[in-house]
């Protein structure tokens, strides 16, 4: 026991001190040449509303010449720790991914591959002893906020549905904004929250909705793919939620809180370039006052929203610019009223 | 209390009963239709996979739904082939073999999705089947709306219903069928080859349980995603063994699954936070284990279920 910790430890001062050596050189020439190789790993196909806005800006950065870009799919969470391992024997300079469901064991990978930044999506805070490993997720609430307000000023009946997949912490504050928009343009308003314990079952979301639109519901929060379907089919509205699918349902969907990662991926590219890159919570760069987040237009719904939350929402948004009016972060369950 | 009694006289709540359980109809009776001949099929869960992609890429690319639920169909025959080749002329582990064939239709059918639509954003949708009321009929006080405003499509699977027990009890070929999972060594004193016949019986219950599948992405939605059979393969395992291996009772334990399962989204909206959502999601699974246990006393499954034959051995 004694000999093998010996050799180890040996083992690793040799190797720990070449790389002290040569990480300056080879990071100076990394800079100087190249794009950055950027490898992004994700549990779900790329269709999925959270996971298309990152490969989106992935792409946009790689076709600016900024990043060498690749990508795997429908990781497993099982499997994803291989795969991180895998992209960071191949050199890649920053990995990028979502460990939702793997944390302890992505930050155990992190550890083993210092010279590799990792920036996640992840429902912990960063750690200062693992310097290269970073946290983000959607902190769109502000975008969440306005669209609330939009869907107040819609709803007739004054009763709105939300179908979640599960109340975690990225859907649980989006949609408590959300609510808190709605009241403040219509006070009196009742909500039904469910969940489906499934983030990919649309047939069921569906159902779902088409539940709560039998129980009044007019205006359906949409978080899941399936829910905007059943409004479009019984002729009642939604509101949009990361992406914007107003293409898709042009007579249902009114407004969408988009997220824009755009801002996270810059910063942590600029990060890695300039070696500044270290445990941070990249959060922040979902939020509107740093782009990370915006209010989709109107489009097909432009003139159908009435002018006093319009103006109410152009209010809000002037404010959460200034920072006046920052929307409160609840992580908490949300609840039917 | 009374509002969560209410639920059970409104059409709408009879509606989505019956519409969600349409694929478990499907589905259950193809899974039926494999065990009644021996040969126990988990390969259920990725066939449905399958079948979902190969319906909806069919309409997708031009072609009309009846044709996308023929595809589907063969598709799923085509699974079935592989299943039966491996487990009844070669005698393999049927719960190796089903686990395997879920395994590969699964990531088969993600491979060939990624290979047809390499850069969508959102997976594209297509014009899937409407409902169609059946005049007078659909008039009728709840079960009207139920049993005759659905899609074409669960109309099928109630037909399918009446076809399969039809065929099971009625017919020849139905006889040797179920000989070939009660005894097969007199099946073949017959004459009758169980090799083909049980091979005949996967690739239609298969076909069947594609069917199923293709439900999801042609009438109780329009769309095509990765993991949206979501267990529902799993569930038609057991409602298999809740019908007690007949084709009626398995209807009538499919209907209750989807019961269980509109009423508990009902029923989250009258009962509302008291009860954590997880319980409500639960429970149309606790109470097909219930009713499972309740009614698999009786159940006598098919003697030779998951017994390979092999000519001429005693």
């Amino acid at each position: 026991m004694t000999t093998r910790s010996h050799a180890w430890s040996r083992r690793g001062v040799l190797a720990g001190g070449g790389a002290v050596l040569t990480a300056p050189f080879l990071a100076r020439r990394a800079r100087a040449a190249d794009p950055l190789k950027v490898a992004a790993i994700y549990t779900v196909p790329v269709e999925q509303q959270w996971v298309s806005r990152i490969h989106k800006a992935a792409n946009a950065a790689a076709e600016r010449g900024d990043i060498e870009y690749v990508f795997s799919e429908n990781v497993s969470n099982s499997d994803y720790d291989r795969v991180m391992r895998e992209y960071s024997e191949a050199g890649n300079g920053l990995v990028i991914g979502e460990v939702f469901g793997v944390e302890q064991a992505a930050r155990e990978v992190a550890a083993d591959y210092p010279d590799t930044a990792y920036l996640m999506g992840s429902s912990f805070p960063p750690d200062p002893a693992l310097a290269n490993f970073s946290v983000f997720d959607n902190y769109i609430q502000d975008a969440s906020y306005l669209s609330g307000i939009i869907a107040g000023a819609m709803t007739g009946s004054g009763r709105i549905g939300m179908v979640g997949g599960f109340p975690i912490p990225e859907v649980n504050r989006l949609m408590h904004a959300f609510m808190r928009g709605v009241r403040e343009s219509r006070t009196d308003t009742a909500f039904q929250v469910a969940f489906i314990g499934s983030w990919f079952d649309p047939p069921k979301a569906k159902e779902t909705a088409f539940a709560m639109i039998d129980n009044g519901a007019d205006v359906m929060y949409a978080e899941r793919f399936g829910v905007s379907d059943a409004a479009a089919e019984r002729g009642v509205l939604a509101i949009g939620n990361v992406i914007d699918t107003q293409a898709d349902y042009p007579e249902t969907v009114v407004a969408s809180a988009l997220w824009h990662f755009e801002p996270t991926l810059d910063a942590a590219i600029a990060a890695v370039r300039d070696g500044s890159f270290t445990a941070a919570d990249y959060g922040v760069y979902s939020f509107m006052i740093k782009g990370g987040c915006s209010l989709a237009p109107l489009g097909t719904f432009e003139g159908k929203v009435p002018e006093a939350a319009m103006n109410m929402v152009a209010e809000r948004q002037a404010q959460i610019m200034s920072g006046e009016l920052v929307v409160e972060i609840d992580d908490s369950e949300p609840a039917s009223s | 209390m009374a509002a969560a009694l209410e639920i059970l006289f409104t059409a709408s709540f009879w509606v989505a009963a019956v519409r969600i359980a349409s694929p478990l109809i499907f589905a259950t009776l193809g899974e039926l239709i494999c065990e009644r001949a021996g040969v126990l099929n988990l390969g259920i869960e990725g066939i449905m996979v399958a079948g979902a992609f190969a319906g909806w890429i069919t309409v997708y690319s031009g072609g009309d739904l009846w044709t996308g639920v023929a595809v589907a169909a063969l598709t799923g025959a085509a699974f079935g082939l592989l299943h039966g080749l491996l487990t009844v002329p070669l005698g393999l582990s049927q719960h190796v073999t089903g686990i395997g064939i879920t395994l590969l239709a699964t990531s088969l059918t993600y491979y060939t999705y990624r290979l047809a639509l390499p850069e969508v954003t959102s997976p594209p949708k297509i014009e899937a089947f409407r409902p169609l009321e059946i005049p007078v009929l659909s008039d009728l006080p709840l079960i009207g709306p139920a049993l005759f405003a659905q899609t074409p499509f669960t109309y099928l699977a109630f037909v399918a219903a009446a076809l399969v027990a039809w065929l099971l009890y009625r017919t020849p070929l139905g006889l040797a069928l179920r000989a070939a999972g009660e005894n097969p060594d007199a099946l073949e004193a017959q004459g009758l080859s169980v090799t083909a016949i049980r091979m005949g019986a996967v690739a239609a219950g298969s076909a069947l349980m594609a069917v199923g599948g293709a439900f999801l992405t042609m009438s109780a939605f329009n769309s095509f995603f990765f993991e949206m059979v979501n267990g529902r393969g799993w569930v038609c395992i057991a409602l298999v063994v809740f019908g007690s291996w007949r084709p009626g009772k398995a209807l009538l334990g499919a209907i209750l699954f989807g019961a269980f399962d509109a009423y508990q989204v009902r029923l989250q909206g009258v009962v509302g936070d008291a009860v954590p959502y997880q319980v409500f999601l639960m429970l149309p699974y606790v109470l097909s284990i219930l009713a499972l246990v309740a009614v698999s006393r009786r159940a006598s499954y098919p003697r030779a279920l998951m017994v390979p034959y092999r000519k001429g051995e005693r």
